[in-house]
């Protein structure tokens, strides 16, 4: 069996309307599954860039990535198993809590280099940026707490290294 | 200099000029008036006008199929772009290049649910290609080239239809003339090239290959391909087989001819597939008609893949060698790369298999065989027809019956099976090639999906034939019922059925009926001598005969269900 695991490719497309549709409903109608997705802009105006994690075997992914190219809108696929890559998400996560216990909180967050960003009664607001597995290990930590709300990013990814 | 400004109707007219578009098949409604307007006074494009947009759809598809160009069809925006979808999917399914134009609403009310509004780019994104929407202002910048683009999309690479929404203000007011550069086309690319080590290595499996055999598809059709298909196979003495879509690539007269294999194939071709060492497969794509169940298809084939659409390597059948190319390049390549290999006991083995097991149905005074008449209809024809076919048993035994000897005769909605696809496609064929005689072979069920056309026939002075196989039953589906659900016959009674020679004369087309053996021949050739409007010939045929060979859906070549030996 080869290996179904989490992973990443990033979509380069013509900044376009229905790119996003075309994209998404490739994935829906082939069934693959989409993990998390971020869309931006990029150094080049024309392009933005999209960042899809998918749980799929190197063929699938392989089958995803020619696919994906076949769109007209779609300029480049870089697939980044095995690439070595910078990989970051963020995740703001509303805690709720009474003043009695911030301080472990804050002490909790020094540990993960989150950052307190807002303060109000009876909650806290905090903003990590990492990898999934530290952002997961994060949110595993605060479900000692009362989470009130919480959001996480799309992962993005870029290889590590000049790409020139 | 002042940038030329012409109208969007009038730029899209000088498109169609530049892509060699004289005719196209397309309906009216208020948001294409504008195009229509424009089309009055080109008295160089002759706009068909079928009764129902799917028919366009495929009229369109039927004339790609057998000219090589690409089919237009046109619709209005809402209800009459709907209609097309049929027709795209169809097209999509088997590669068939065709611009769809659709009008759209006034580019200020997209979006707002107005009148006869349907987000018809949203719609078919999935069945299409590409598609655009000249909404923005820098799309409606670069019309002329957005319809270029069109054009070469759906004919480049693995071809396919391609939709143009163009909502009223834009066909209606002005747009910038560009000068035609296709180099310059987003999207433009030199077609791939195959990597000389692969061919290599393709070349020397091929002569190490104990038991070869060559699988064509329909890229063979859309690259051109069939010379070169057939003179690889002479020189190194590899039997064919061919897929739905290849019918007519490598003449089925050829020795070499395995004829068509998969759930209604001849037995030997899957017999071949099944038993092979090494399977080239050029142009197909390894459907699950061909197939069966994957895991036991062709267990000891290595796979030589060649396909221009890279995705279809290993995507169903990993491949050995997999080759993106074009199929006519790869092959001329391949030819020059392999040493001419002699027929030896694998290739004596498959001319005695194929002996052995010819096509057989059983036939007798009373009921008459649908396949007898397609044999009858093969020889009034000289085999030389464009056949077109509905979907269902008729379409199998038109594959079976009329063997091809040259590609670009054969129209069959293959990838999709849709029933109502032969008729409109028979108008296409023919106004694509108006000297040849021109043959949809239907069922008594899927004609009444476009019956509609017999006027669109009728007015253009189509003199095509209708020949329906008529068992009074939706034949295909009674037969799954018939070996498969304890013959609980469903739904599938067509009990009630119009008069087809009415229905024919009604839409002024000639009807002509036969029930008898001994007239068949004689009914055929009467159709044959009407060449101003459409023929409708309805043969009552034996209700509940069954396709066969049949590998069920899901099975493996051993479990092949040959024809019940007849009692004669
Ligand atoms: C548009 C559409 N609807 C339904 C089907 C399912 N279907 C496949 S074959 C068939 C029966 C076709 O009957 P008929 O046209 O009479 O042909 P026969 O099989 O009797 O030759 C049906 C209903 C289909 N292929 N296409």
């Amino acid at each position: 069996m080869m290996m179904e695991m989490e992973r990443t490719i990033s979509v380069l497309v013509k900044n376009r309307p229905r790119v996003l549709a075309r994209i998404a409903g490739l994935f829906a109608r082939r069934g693959f599954n989409i993990d998390s997705l971020a869309v931006s802009t990029t150094e080049d105006e024309a392009v933005s860039r999209m960042t899809v994690a998918t749980t799929a075997d190197p063929p699938t992914l392989a089958q995803i990535a020619k696919q994906v190219s076949k769109l007209h809108d779609v300029v480049q696929v870089i697939d980044h198993t095995n690439h070595k890559v910078v990989e970051r998400e963020l995740c703001l996560i509303k805690v709720h809590i009474d003043r009695s216990e911030r301080p472990e909180l804050i002490s909790l967050c020094d540990v993960f280099r989150g950052d307190i960003v807002d303060i109000g009664n009876g909650s806290v607001m905090v903003q990590l940026v990492g990898d999934k597995d530290k952002i997961d290990a994060f949110v595993h930590v605060m479900q000692d707490y009362e989470i009130e709300e919480m959001v996480r990013s799309g992962k993005i990814v870029l290889d590590r290294g000049s790409s020139k | 200099m002042a940038q030329e400004m012409v109208k969007g109707a009038e730029a899209l007219l000088r498109v169609f000029r530049e892509e060699n578009v004289d005719v196209f098949f397309g309906y009216p409604g208020g948001s294409v008036i504008p195009i229509y307007d424009a089309l009055y006074d080109a008295e160089d494009i002759h706009g068909v006008l079928p009764r129902h947009e799917q028919g366009a759809a495929h009229a369109a598809d039927g004339y790609a199929r057998v000219t090589g160009k690409v089919g237009v069809c046109m619709a209005t925006s809402g209800p009459g772009a709907c209609n097309l979808v049929t027709g795209l999917a169809t097209a999509y399914m088997d590669s068939i290049p065709i611009v769809a134009i659709t009008g759209q609403v006034k580019t200020h009310l997209v979006g707002t649910d107005s009148f006869q509004e349907a987000d018809v780019t949203g719609i078919t994104i999935p069945i299409t290609k590409h598609n655009y929407l000249i909404k923005d202002p820098h799309e409606i910048e670069r019309f002329p080239d957005i319809l270029r683009e069109a054009f070469y999309l759906a004919k480049h690479g693995r071809p396919g239809p391609v939709l143009v929404d163009v909502p009223f203000d834009v066909s209606a007011g002005d747009v910038p003339w560009a000068e035609r550069n296709i180099e310059a086309l987003d999207g433009y690319e030199e077609p791939p090239v195959a990597d000389s080590a692969d061919i290599d290595r393709a070349a020397d499996m091929i002569e190490a290959a104990e038991r070869p055999v060559l699988m064509i598809g329909g890229g063979v059709v859309h690259s051109e391909a069939s010379e070169e298909i057939i003179q690889l196979a002479e020189k190194t003495n590899i039997h064919v087989v061919h897929t739905l879509m290849a019918k007519g690539c490598f003449p089925e007269s050829h020795e070499l001819s395995m004829g068509m294999p998969g759930m209604h194939g001849m037995a030997y071709a899957s017999y071949a597939i099944q038993h092979s060492d090494l399977l080239i497969v050029i142009g197909a794509r390894f459907d699950d008609r061909i197939t069966g169940d994957l895991e036991r298809f062709a267990p000891d084939a290595s796979v030589i893949h060649i396909d221009i659409d890279a995705a279809e390597i290993d995507k169903v059948r990993p491949a050995t060698v997999g080759i993106q190319a074009d199929a006519k390049a790869a092959t001329r390549e391949l030819i020059q790369a392999v040493s001419a290999r002699e027929p030896g006991a694998w290739e004596e083995h498959l001319r005695e298999i194929k002996k052995k097991h010819p096509l057989r149905y059983s036939d007798n005074d009373e009921l008459m065989a649908p396949q007898f008449v397609v044999e009858k209809l093969y020889e009034v024809t000289g085999g030389k027809a464009i056949i077109t076919t509905e979907v269902g048993q008729n379409q199998m035994w038109a594959a079976q019956y009329y063997p091809l000897e040259e590609p670009r005769k054969w129209c069959t909605s293959g990838g999709l099976g849709t029933m109502g696809y032969g008729h409109p496609a028979a108008i296409g064929a023919q106004v694509g090639r108006p000297d040849e005689i021109v043959v949809d072979i239907a069922g008594d069920g899927s004609i009444q999906m476009c019956m509609q056309e017999l006027t669109t026939g009728t007015v253009e002075k189509l003199p095509y034939k209708i020949i329906i196989l008529n068992n009074s039953f939706l034949g295909m589906v009674r037969q799954w019922q018939d070996m498969f659900f304890d013959k609980r016959y469903s739904g599938v009674d067509l009990t009630g059925n119009p008069d087809f020679v009415k229905l024919a004369e009604a839409h002024g087309a000639v009807g002509l009926r036969c029930g008898d053996r001994d007239k068949v021949v004689e009914t055929l050739e009467r159709a044959m001598e009407v060449d101003d409007v459409p023929v409708v010939v309805d043969f009552a045929v034996a209700k509940e005969e069954n396709v066969f060979p049949m590998i069920p859906a899901g099975k493996s070549w051993d479990e092949l269900i040959e024809a019940p030996v007849s009692d004669e």
